[in-house]
């Protein structure tokens, strides 16, 4: 491979991460707020529809862009009633909905199935796109891409730099606190849950009208994305540049996959295709482990060599969820 | 005379439970036929498609049959881990895992000369092995490792696709080539006996019906099922009060895994008599939804799980009657979960308010 094909496939992964990255972002702000959206399977699916299917009719990329994100708000609003108004289980509704979702989008997009649609190009950016190496990797990229690159770093300067980030951090791990603060805790959790799904509701049409153009019904190969989205939201810690990195680790993967592939005839490809989900529980493993308690015991049994090494190892990699994830708030 | 009270304020409480849920079947099917106006669907032509597809005929019937099994056994399944608190996403899985352990022993045994009762008592045993261990596999991630079940659950539900694809397509394809059609069928005397001239086993049928009654004294009268909901209810008071927790965890997946991989061992000994890509056939994820209904009842999941299969056969028809996406099922049986939840919500909060006179604190059917 040549420096710029391997250029050419990293800024592809670049790409390819975009539609991960706004159900991840979103995702982590709703949790951030204390509400777990785990709708977002159907709601990926479902935006995808809708968005192609807006932007088909109106022949308007914007109004696709928006109607996904429409449908991402509405999906987490009924997450957000049914929880924080209605308290059911945020994991119940959350998965029925992924359900309802996923199969509303194949029975409404039936008649959209393999219908030519408006797709977004490529759209580099002027002077700076021929700057070497960096040019074909950054700048050389869909409006989609250049979103995704901003909106980690928004939400990371919302969460850790501002004042209502912090009022954000605070709703999420310690409620009562931030109640007795001056804060309507349960109207924040529905700003941001509806805020996040919004942003969750990016990520379909972003598929339908960019990564994968089109709309394709049961093939569209989308089912599980949110799943995934999901893992990486757990092993980016609630951080937006912890689960960026996540999103483009598991991009990075399916594209070594595909190249690996070619390479390899001999591993059948339905290996390579699935080498992200044990990797996913691994990572999981990894970040999760360092909590449990049969670990503490075992690693106070090793000399001090290792059990420092091993312990700052898992320190590193441990991330845990805010305090009050999937507590409602009551105030009286 | 006080006791006279509570008797009538339950029938009460019963009465208004009743009308709520109804409120939400109704509503379901409300917001089911908008969608279809939306569409242009004509929304009594579809039903009535959905009706005749499941019982239109003893064929059909017997279909619909055929689906009520391998989902009473993964409805008992999650009913298990629901107890202990668990989320069991991965059940679609260990269907799989069920399926692809069965496939492999009677693939072993077919040429042994071993007499064919056998080698089906011994393939739907293996079967059970399988689901148990992939099972356990979510269930030491979850116990040991800390992995949330619904991911370390979801994870190995993609491995055991992809192992499925693998296995049809790498050393068990066709002779030629492997196909999206699965592996070679079975010679029919490894076949579960079904009722001459039709698909339907009774063996199946009386395996889940086993399943139901297992489920449901498990739950209801014994030590194991009470420590079970103890664990799943508040996990660290049950610890506390000296209830193994990590243990009863792992039991309750390894019991799902056996009604999971039983189903799956099902479905290639009485259903398709070889291992197809998508051998689970979602009964894991339409078990969820069936139990989540049920609140706990093993008994109320025998008529749901008719209702859920029936919604799923009838609706084969739709895409040649009407032209129609057969998922509409799907969205029917998910509202119906949905708003089942959401009135449960809204009943509890008119409640709270005194609109509505409290259950009483003894009512066997409260359920937190």
């Amino acid at each position: 491979m040549t420096t710029e094909q391997i250029l050419v496939g990293l800024a592809s992964v670049l790409a390819a991460a975009a539609p991960v990255m706004f159900a991840v972002i979103g995702e982590t702000i709703s949790e951030r707020a204390g509400v777990i959206n785990l709708s977002m399977n159907g709601t990926i699916l479902l935006s995808a529809m809708g968005g192609f299917a807006v932007a088909m009719t109106s022949d308007s990329l914007l109004l696709g862009f928006l109607g996904g994100m429409v449908i991402g708000a509405l999906v987490a609003l009924v997450v957000a009633f049914s929880s924080i108004t209605l308290h059911q289980s945020q994991v119940a509704v959350g998965f029925v909905l992924a359900i309802i979702c996923r199969d509303l989008a194949y029975f409404l997009g039936n008649p959209y199935v393999a219908q030519s649609g408006p797709r977004l190009n490529t759209a580099p950016v002027p002077g700076l796109a021929a700057v070497p190496y960096l040019g074909t990797l950054l700048f050389n990229q869909t409006l989609v891409t250049y979103l995704s690159f901003g909106v980690i770093l928004l939400a990371w300067l919302w969460i850790y730099k501002t004042r209502p980030g912090l009022m954000l951090q605070g709703i999420g791990e310690r409620p009562a606190a931030a109640f007795v603060r001056g804060t309507n805790v349960n109207a924040m959790r529905y700003l941001y849950t509806i805020l996040g799904g919004a942003i969750i509701g990016l990520a379909g049409p972003s598929y339908s009208l960019s990564v994968k153009a089109g709309w394709m019904g049961t093939i569209s190969g989308l089912d599980g994305i949110g799943w995934i989205a999901l893992a990486i939201t757990i092993f980016g810690g609630w951080n937006p540049l912890r689960a960026a990195f996540g999103a483009y680790l598991f991009a990075l993967l399916q594209w070594l996959g595909l190249v690996l592939q070619s390479s390899l005839p001999n591993v059948p490809s339905q290996v390579l295709q699935v080498a992200p989900f044990p990797l996913m529980i691994l990572t999981l493993l990894l970040v999760n482990i360092g909590n449990a308690e049969w670990v503490a015991r075992t690693l106070a049994a090793l000399p001090a060599g290792p059990r420092r090494v091993v312990t700052r190892l898992l320190r590193a990699l441990r991330a845990s969820p805010p305090a009050a994830l999937g507590v409602p708030f009551e105030s009286e | 005379m006080a006791k006279n009270t509570a008797a009538s304020r339950r029938r009460k409480t019963i009465w208004i439970n009743v009308s709520f849920q109804s409120a939400a079947f109704v509503l379901a099917l409300l917001l089911t036929t908008v969608m279809l106006l939306a569409v242009g669907a004509p929304p009594f032509q579809a039903y009535r498609s959905i009706l005749v597809g499941a019982f239109g005929s003893v064929g059909d019937i017997f279909d619909t049959l055929i689906a009520w099994a391998p989902l009473l056994l993964t409805t008992m399944g999650v009913l298990i881990t629901f107890s202990a608190g668990l989320w069991n996403i991965g059940i679609e899985g260990q269907v799989t895992l069920g399926a692809i352990f069965t496939t492999w022993i009677l693939r072993l045994l077919q040429e042994s000369g071993l007499p064919p009762w056998l080698i089906i008592v011994l393939g739907i045993l293996a079967g059970i092995v399988g689901g148990a261990l992939w099972a356990s596999l979510a269930g030491v991630l979850k116990t040991f490792g800390g992995v949330n079940e619904i991911f370390g659950g979801l994870g190995l539900n993609f491995v055991a696709t992809a192992l499925t694809l693998w296995l049809i397509f790498g050393p068990w394809k066709r002779p030629g080539t492997g196909s999206m059609s699965g592996t070679l069928p079975f010679p029919e005397e490894l076949w579960l006996p079904a009722i001459p001239g039709f698909r339907l086993s009774p063996w199946a049928l009386v395996l889940s019906f086993i399943a139901v009654v297992v489920v449901y004294f498990l739950l209801r009268g014994t030590h194991f099922g009470l420590r079970l909901k103890a664990v799943g209810k508040n996990m660290r008071a049950a610890y506390l009060l000296g209830v193994p927790t990590w243990q009863h965890m792992l039991a309750s997946f390894l019991l799902c895994g056996v009604f999971a991989g039983l189903a799956g061992a099902l479905q290639v000994t009485a259903v398709y008599h070889r291992l197809i890509p998508s051998i689970s056939s979602n009964y894991g994820f339409t078990g969820l939804l069936v139990a989540m209904l049920v609140n706990f009842h093993a008994l109320w999941a025998v008529p749901v799980a008719l209702f859920f299969a029936a919604l799923n056969i009838g609706s084969v028809h739709l895409p040649i009657v009407l032209k129609l996406d057969s998922s509409l099922s799907g969205v029917l049986q998910g509202l119906l979960v949905l708003l089942v939840l959401m009135v449960e919500g809204a009943r509890q909060r008119l409640m709270s308010r005194k609109i509505i006179p409290a259950e009483p604190a003894s009512g066997e059917e409260v359920q937190s």
